[in-house]
């Protein structure tokens, strides 16, 4: 097994994708929270600005998801193909989803007509909270543990996707993203949808902290081996301490009006967050409860070395310019929204 | 039905349909390049219109491509989850480099290219749009690349056995220059260029023929031509080098391609013609001996026909990609010849005079189109019954788990999507044609009577 500092490459690569998801939950999570919460805003000036604050962005944000698949695809093409056919009806429904998002997008702003931009609002909204939920729910199974057969291969039923503790991680995401989105919306906006923007925040962290307890009490008590890694390791406590503190302190921000404080708490949220389903799950990328030794690992789904050593110079050389031009994107379009002629 | 087939018509619909916007996003990324740098050097402000007006296009294709090429980019996961395991190794690098170098590049400056030209410079926007242009190129690099390899496998060797057998990489840049890549890729590209060449040729003749904008359609069409003749002159070329490529690494496919069945003989080229596979006999228009002549130069040479395959080891659909070939070279030559006598017409200074002529570059946009799915069906179909060339059968490529049911449930899904998703792509392109290049805001305030300093517009209403 080759390393490198010390770690070996299957821990690393397991390490970019989780970067890779968690940049995709960050970046995507406002957009498609400000997409989930659309129809509260009544106006058609709102929705416009609402829509024209992701405009130009949320095309790169999605990106992050495309190379989320290449990476997992790359690193460990088992789990790749495990968990894609798998969660073969979910996961047309989120495809759907997206592309339903994408156009309405796209269209929305292409007609002058009511009737055409109210049609597109509802598509939007609703591709909104079907891809955060359908998210949500894919990731609830993945760390609950699916059933797995010698091969590898899924050996369930996908009405068993549909169990509580995955629904209660599928609300659990659609409020993250909304509270995530909403606080980003009130950066981007002036005057009486700023105001309006300010209170929908507020109720959206109420219920983002509802929902999330809720589903932490469930794991506590019906899943407690979740719960192993961070009684074994005391140490680690920490993050879940530093998520609470961290989600504390958006009501904080918000209140006293530094919606960029806010946002960057909320973005720490999501980070720890995965950060924590990570250490529960690692080294599993996806665990068979009743079967342990058909798990998929980083170990028996990986590539080759070699393979991975190639795909280590590739992130190491392609994560720093996508960041360089990332910022440069998001610092052109700073500021409040201001629409002219070419806004959507 | 059963699995193998239902996930064969799903890819090949998905990604057929994906592969009308890809083209037109490359090719019209190089005419935004081309009509912003003009702009830049000359001032001209007809070139400006020019490119808001095809920035606008751009965006409502662009998006339609990324939306059906996420649907590709999980499907080997969904429906060919075998394949997945066996060229994870290989293929997910290459889909990992395309996110990470192309499609990151590509969406990042595409928000700069569309909702930037207020909020940079001129040479930042003119930076942006040649970014957007290099990404757009750079992702059909890759997935091409992954393609091309399982087509003609190189740089790699084979671990594990049976249904747990993998290809593993033992050699990066032979995996990625593998015998066909070169050849594929500029192929490729070219048929992407001329299909937004064709486009913009085609909405700029129906302007002249409508006597709209002529200020900005009758330049456009001149720079679209050029493109147009360059490209499908250079087409001719690359795709007879993807001809020899194929007559090389893979017989089986040439053979099918010309309908030769018999080694013994040598084998003729067809320009039209129907193949009966079971007969074993091929009947047309031929130059005796031509494809004898184009792969040896020598018109007695002997090729390897069908027949010498094992019929498990070679494409049955023959007559399809006989017919897909033949398709593609015809339209091909047919660009060739449109853009030559365009070229002609222009220089003797008639260009625009004959009106049948500029009614055959309004539809020329479908050439292209057709030529470009052709030309996959060939060499996807010529490829069967392997997924990857002589190394693993697409009937076992499949994935385990995943039931017929579960597919047509995708398969209606997606048609039902993709149709209502075309009628809207369609039904916007034609309003935003019919609105043409003119900037929407100085049109509003000209229509309030504010506002009269815009010459075309002027000019617009005189004529
Ligand atoms: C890198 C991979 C890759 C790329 C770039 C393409 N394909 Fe492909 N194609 C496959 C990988 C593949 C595949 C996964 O290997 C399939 C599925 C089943 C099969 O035999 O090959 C396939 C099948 C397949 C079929 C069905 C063939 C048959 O069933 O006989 C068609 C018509 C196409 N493809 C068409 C296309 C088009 C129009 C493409 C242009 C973008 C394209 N392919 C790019
Ligand atoms: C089977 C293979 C294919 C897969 C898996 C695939 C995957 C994808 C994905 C995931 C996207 C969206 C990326 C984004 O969010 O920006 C996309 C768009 C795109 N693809 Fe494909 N693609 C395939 C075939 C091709 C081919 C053969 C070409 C080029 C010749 C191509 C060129 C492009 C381009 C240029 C885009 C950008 C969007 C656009 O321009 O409309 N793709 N593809
Ligand atoms: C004029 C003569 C042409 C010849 C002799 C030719 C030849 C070929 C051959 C032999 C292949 C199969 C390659 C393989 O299976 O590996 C191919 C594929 C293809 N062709 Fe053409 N072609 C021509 C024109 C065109 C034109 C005009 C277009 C589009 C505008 C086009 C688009 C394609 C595409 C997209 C493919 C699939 C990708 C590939 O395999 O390279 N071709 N062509």
């Amino acid at each position: 097994m080759q390393t490198f500092l010390g770690m070996d490459y299957n821990t690393w690569w397991f390490l970019v994708f989780g970067a890779v998801i968690s940049g995709y939950a960050i970046l995507d999570g406002f957009d498609l929270g400000a997409g989930a919460l659309h129809l509260f805003l009544k106006k058609e000036e709102s929705r416009r600005i609402a829509m024209n604050a992701i405009g130009p962005i949320w095309d790169g944000n999605e990106v992050w998801l495309v190379i989320g698949g290449g990476v997992l695809f790359a690193g460990f093409p088992v789990a790749y193909a495990a968990i894609f056919s798998a969660f073969y009806v979910p996961f047309m429904v989120f495809l759907i989803g997206l592309i339903f998002r994408a156009i309405s997008i796209e269209f929305r702003s292409k007609e002058p007509w009511l009737w055409w931009r109210k049609s597109w609002d509802i598509v939007y909204c609703f591709a909104s909270v079907v891809i955060s939920l359908s998210l949500g729910l894919m990731l609830g199974n993945v760390v609950e543990g699916l059933p797995l057969d010698q091969r590898h291969e899924f050996a369930g039923d996908w009405l068993s996707f549909f169990n509580p503790f995955a629904i209660l991680v599928a609300i659990t995401t659609l409020a993250l993203f909304m509270m995530h989105g909403a606080i980003f919306l009130t950066m981007k906006t002036e005057n009486r949808l700023f105001v309006k923007m300010h209170v929908l925040s507020n109720n959206f962290i109420i219920f983002f902290v509802v929902s999330f307890v809720i589903t932490t009490l469930y794991t506590l008590l019906y899943i407690p081996h979740l719960s192993d890694f961070f009684k074994s390791h005391p140490i680690y406590f920490l993050i879940p301490l530093l998520m609470t503190l961290a989600i504390a302190n958006i009501p904080r921000q918000v209140k006293i009006g530094k919606y960029r404080f806010a946002f960057i708490s909320s973005v720490i949220t999501i980070a720890l967050l995965l950060i924590m389903v990570a250490l529960e799950v690692f080294p599993y990328l996806l665990y068979s409860p009743k079967e342990p030794a058909n798990s998929i690992t980083v170990y028996n789904a990986a590539s080759s070395n070699r393979t991975m050593k190639i795909l280590l110079v590739m992130a190491l050389v392609g994560t720093p310019l996508v960041g360089i031009y990332t910022s440069f994107v998001f610092w052109t379009f700073k500021g409040k929204v201001k629409l002219d002629e070419m806004s959507y | 039905m059963d699995v193998e087939i239902l996930a064969r018509v799903q890819f090949a619909f998905t990604i057929g349909f994906h592969y009308i916007y890809p083209p037109l996003s490359i090719g019209l990324g190089l005419i935004l390049v081309i009509l912003e740098g003009l702009y830049l050097r000359t001032g001209n402000r007809v070139y400006e219109m020019a490119v808001r007006f095809w920035i606008r296009i751009f965006a409502l294709i662009f998006g339609i491509g990324v939306a059906t090429g996420i649907i590709m980019e999980f499907e080997f996961g969904t429906n060919w989850a075998t394949y997945s395991k066996y060229v994870g190794d290989i293929f997910g690098s290459a889909l990992a480099a395309e996110g990470i170098f192309a499609f990151a590049l590509e969406s990042g400056f595409l928000g700069i290219l569309i909702f930037g030209w207020n909020r940079v410079g001129p040479r930042v926007h003119f930076f942006s749009t040649i970014m957007v242009f290099l990404g757009s190129l750079f992702s059909a690099v890759w997935i091409v690349v992954a393609n091309s390899w399982q087509q003609t496998p190189a740089g790699f060797h084979i671990v594990g056995e049976g249904l747990n057998a993998r290809a593993e990489i033992t050699d990066f840049w032979a995996m990625v220059f593998n015998p066909s890549s070169v050849d594929r890729m500029l192929h490729v590209w070219i048929g992407a260029i001329l299909a937004g060449a064709f486009l913009v040729l085609s909405v700029n003749a129906w302007y002249i023929l409508h006597k709209k904008y002529l200020e900005i359609a009758r330049p456009t069409f001149k720079i679209a031509l050029t493109v147009a003749t360059v490209f499908s002159l250079l087409q001719l070329f690359i795709g007879h080098r993807s001809a020899d490529g194929v007559s090389r690494y893979q017989p089986a496919k040439l053979a099918a391609m010309e309908g030769h069945y018999d080694s013994s003989s040598s084998a003729d080229m067809y320009l039209l013609g129907y193949v009966d596979n079971k007969g074993q006999k091929t009947a047309g228009l031929k130059i005796p001996g031509g494809l004898s002549f184009l792969v040896h130069g020598d018109f007695k040479a002997p090729i390897r026909g069908l027949n010498s395959f094992k019929p498990e080891d070679r494409p049955s659909q023959v007559n399809s990609i006989f017919q897909f070939y033949h398709i593609m070279v015809v339209l091909g030559t047919t660009m060739i010849g449109l853009s030559l006598l365009g070229c002609w017409l222009w220089w003797k200074k008639k260009l625009f005079d004959h009106r049948w002529l500029l009614w055959i570059f309004a539809w020329s946009v479908l050439l292209p189109q057709i030529a470009n799915q052709a030309g996959w069906f060939t060499a996807e179909m010529g490829r069967q019954p392997w997924v990857v060339y002589g190394l693993l059968r697409t009937s076992d490529a499949l994935s385990k788990v995943v039931t017929a049911n579960q597919i047509v449930f995708s398969l209606i899904l997606f048609t039902i999507v993709y149709i209502v998703l075309f009628a809207l792509f369609i039904f916007l392109l034609h309003r935003k044609i019919q609105h043409g290049p003119v900037d929407y805001g100085t049109k509003e305030t000209i229509e309030g009577g504010q506002r009269r300093d815009n010459p075309l517009l002027e000019h617009e209403q005189a004529l």
